[in-house]
């Protein structure tokens, strides 16, 4: 018997259990469909994370002070070194041959008023140079000037929505604003953007470091952002800055690096890990339609033991008819993947139509996995059944027995 | 003897029913020459059909030797009786058993799909019994939009499609008006003068008593083999 008589007397056997074919089908499909939309949210999470990443720039090391030496817990956010890190300390730094751009934060809370109206602000003290590695961009307005890197100026740059609480649609550049009670004039105003690393920066007002120093009465720094020159420098710079600070702050390394290369390949590997359990959980779904096409494929067989006696009659071997009913299967589950694949990546590209923020994908590995598991748990669970079919005892089976 | 083709030699098959095993053949023997007509008669349980199945390769008897062209076949392997089954002999049955979602061309076809010969020459083998056989305009049709004698015509082209040296009939009359039922007797008959070898069962002793060598069968036994006529050598 060759395969395409095979597959075409199958084919009809399907064409002919109308309602039965659908509903397996309708599992197989299901069972796909899950895996690729379940899948897609983990991908999605994954993108949406190295998005804000990139968003960060490439080749940027943050040096946060104090140090985590325990292994376990997470990067320290907020320092805990008794010894600051100071915009000396950042100066030191900026010398380093591989450093290109180096942007010293102070931050603080402040409130920020304007006639009647204040709003409770997060302030970040810093250098021009802040723009270009947080790849900032003024909306309106300019930047903070050359001289606020070694100058108080009161000048400010506020966040998008900040200066749309406080002024409404009036004009705010050239108005004054108090920042805790010192008059701040409004410079440039940060054009529209998202969140970036969990800090909505339209919240945001950014103002000269050595203000932000006299404002917050304190000259240690939040962190240390720096753009190198060029990739595969890190560790060497890494190295440098830990000699330069070891050296200034009495041999004590006490700061923490942050390469952003290393943190994002690890959420990277922690969020492939996350969408491959995602996928395995889902593929529940096909082991579940699997029991089912076994069970259909016995009662299938059952009600077509004269059609199996019959042809055992006409000559056809066990060996034929176990590969018939498998057969039959094996094009049953390949039409629900079919079918399951164009449900989840129909669904998918929906979602993505009315959720355009965050970057859903089906992951490539993830139609290749569901669909070989698919059909691999459609062998395995209707071989029974066509084993069952090819033992039968076509004496018997013809009586209908 | 080389007209010789089917010999059984002392066979038993006994059926476990219950507690008791049913002696369904009971040291049976018997030679079948090529070319001959033979009726099987029996009431029900006298192990008439289980005779027939043997002498298809269906059954495997218990104890005792079956030769098909002096060579032994209760030794071999299922795969090995399947294709000599496939090659020597054709079944007829009482209710047909045709494939109902196969068209009348497609359910006589289907031993020769079970060799693999391309879907033309199938075609062109299956079209030329169908007209001999007067159903040739039947091809496209499905079992239910056929009659009695129609579809056991149809049974006959797939029994026929790989021109078997025996014919095996189970009641081929059984759901058949008496018409038809004649009808087809007729056309095996036919056959038959044609040089294929021809076992019919059955429970009508009008249509057994047409065979040239009747046998009886009571409890699992030949009681009577009744050799009426000359045997039909035509074909040698």
């Amino acid at each position: 018997m060759n395969w395409l008589d095979s597959s075409s007397y199958s084919w009809q056997a399907l064409a002919r259990h109308k309602v039965r074919t659908l509903l397996l089908l309708l599992a197989v499909a299901i069972g796909v469909a899950s895996v690729l939309i379940l899948t897609s949210l983990g991908e999605g999470a994954k993108r949406f994370i190295e998005q804000e990443f990139n968003a960060l720039g490439n080749q940027v090391l943050i040096i946060l002070p104090g140090k985590k030496e325990t292994t376990g817990g997470s990067v320290p956010i907020y320092g805990t070194s008794p010894r600051d890190l100071t915009i000396e300390d950042a100066n030191a730094i900026a010398k380093i041959s591989t450093v290109k751009i180096m942007a010293p934060i102070i931050a603080g809370t402040t409130l920020v008023s304007y006639q009647s109206k204040s709003r409770e602000v997060i302030t970040l003290g810093s250098t021009q140079a802040i723009f270009p590695v947080r790849k900032l961009t003024i909306g309106q307005g300019k930047a903070l000037p050359k001289s606020s890197d070694n100058f108080s100026s009161p000048v400010c740059v506020l966040g998008a929505k900040i200066k749309q609480e406080l002024f409404g649609n009036n004009v705010a550049i050239g108005e004054w604003v108090r920042f805790s009670g010192q008059r701040f004039r409004v410079i440039g105003i940060l054009a529209e953007r998202g969140e970036s690393m969990g800090l909505d920066l339209r919240e945001m007002a950014i103002i000269p470091i050595r203000s932000a120093e006299s404002l917050f009465n304190s000259p240690s720094l939040f962190r240390i952002l720096l753009e190198l020159n060029q990739t595969g420098s890190e560790i060497y710079t890494e190295e440098k800055i830990r000699q330069i600070i070891a050296k200034r702050h009495d041999g004590e390394d006490d700061i923490s690096i942050l390469s952003q290369n290393a943190l994002m390949s690890s959420f990277s590997n922690i969020l492939t890990l996350v969408t491959a359990s995602i996928g395995a959980i889902a593929a529940i779904s096909l082991v579940v339609a699997g029991f089912l096409i076994m069970n259909v494929s016995y009662v299938s067989v059952s009600r077509r033991r004269e059609e199996i006696g019959l042809l055992k009659a006409i000559g056809a071997t066990a060996k034929e008819v176990r590969q018939l009913f498998l057969i039959e299967s094996f094009m049953l589950v390949s039409l629900g993947v079919i079918a399951g694949t164009v449900f989840g990546y129909g669904v998918v590209t929906l979602a993505s139509y009315f959720w355009p923020d965050f970057p859903l994908a089906i992951p490539w590995w993830s139609p290749i996995a569901s669909s070989s598991v698919a059909l691999a748990i459609g062998l395995l669970f209707s071989w029974l059944p066509a084993s069952y079919a090819a033992r039968q005892d076509p004496v018997l089976a013809l009586r209908g027995y | 003897m080389t007209d010789l083709i089917v010999s059984l030699k002392e066979v038993n098959k006994t059926y476990q029913v219950g507690e008791q095993g049913l002696c369904v053949l009971n040291k049976v023997s018997l030679n079948i020459n090529k070319g001959e007509y033979i009726s099987i008669m029996g009431p029900s349980g006298s192990g008439k059909s289980t005779l027939l199945n043997m002498i298809g390769l269906l059954d495997r008897p218990d104890t005792g030797q079956y030769l098909l062209h002096n060579s032994s076949t209760t030794d071999k392997t299922e795969e090995y009786r399947a294709e000599l089954r496939k090659k020597h002999i054709g079944f007829i049955f009482q209710n047909f058993h045709l494939i109902p979602r196969l068209t009348a061309l497609e359910n006589a076809e289907l031993p020769l799909v079970l060799t693999g010969l391309p879907r033309k020459e199938r075609r062109k083998i299956v079209k030329t019994i169908f007209s001999q056989l007067g159903i040739e305009n039947r091809s496209d049709h499905l079992p239910k939009q056929l009659s009695g004698g129609q579809l056991q015509r149809v049974a006959i082209a797939r029994a026929l499609v790989m021109n078997p040296e025996i014919l095996l009939a189970d009641e081929p009359t059984g759901n058949l008006d008496q018409a038809s039922g004649k009808e087809v007797i007729e056309l095996l008959e036919s056959l038959n003068k044609q040089g294929i070898t021809l076992l019919i069962v059955t429970h009508d002793k009008a249509i057994g008593q047409r065979a040239h060598r009747q046998l009886s069968m009571i409890d699992g036994k030949i009681s009577q083999d009744k050799d009426n006529h000359q045997i039909n050598r035509a074909t040698q």
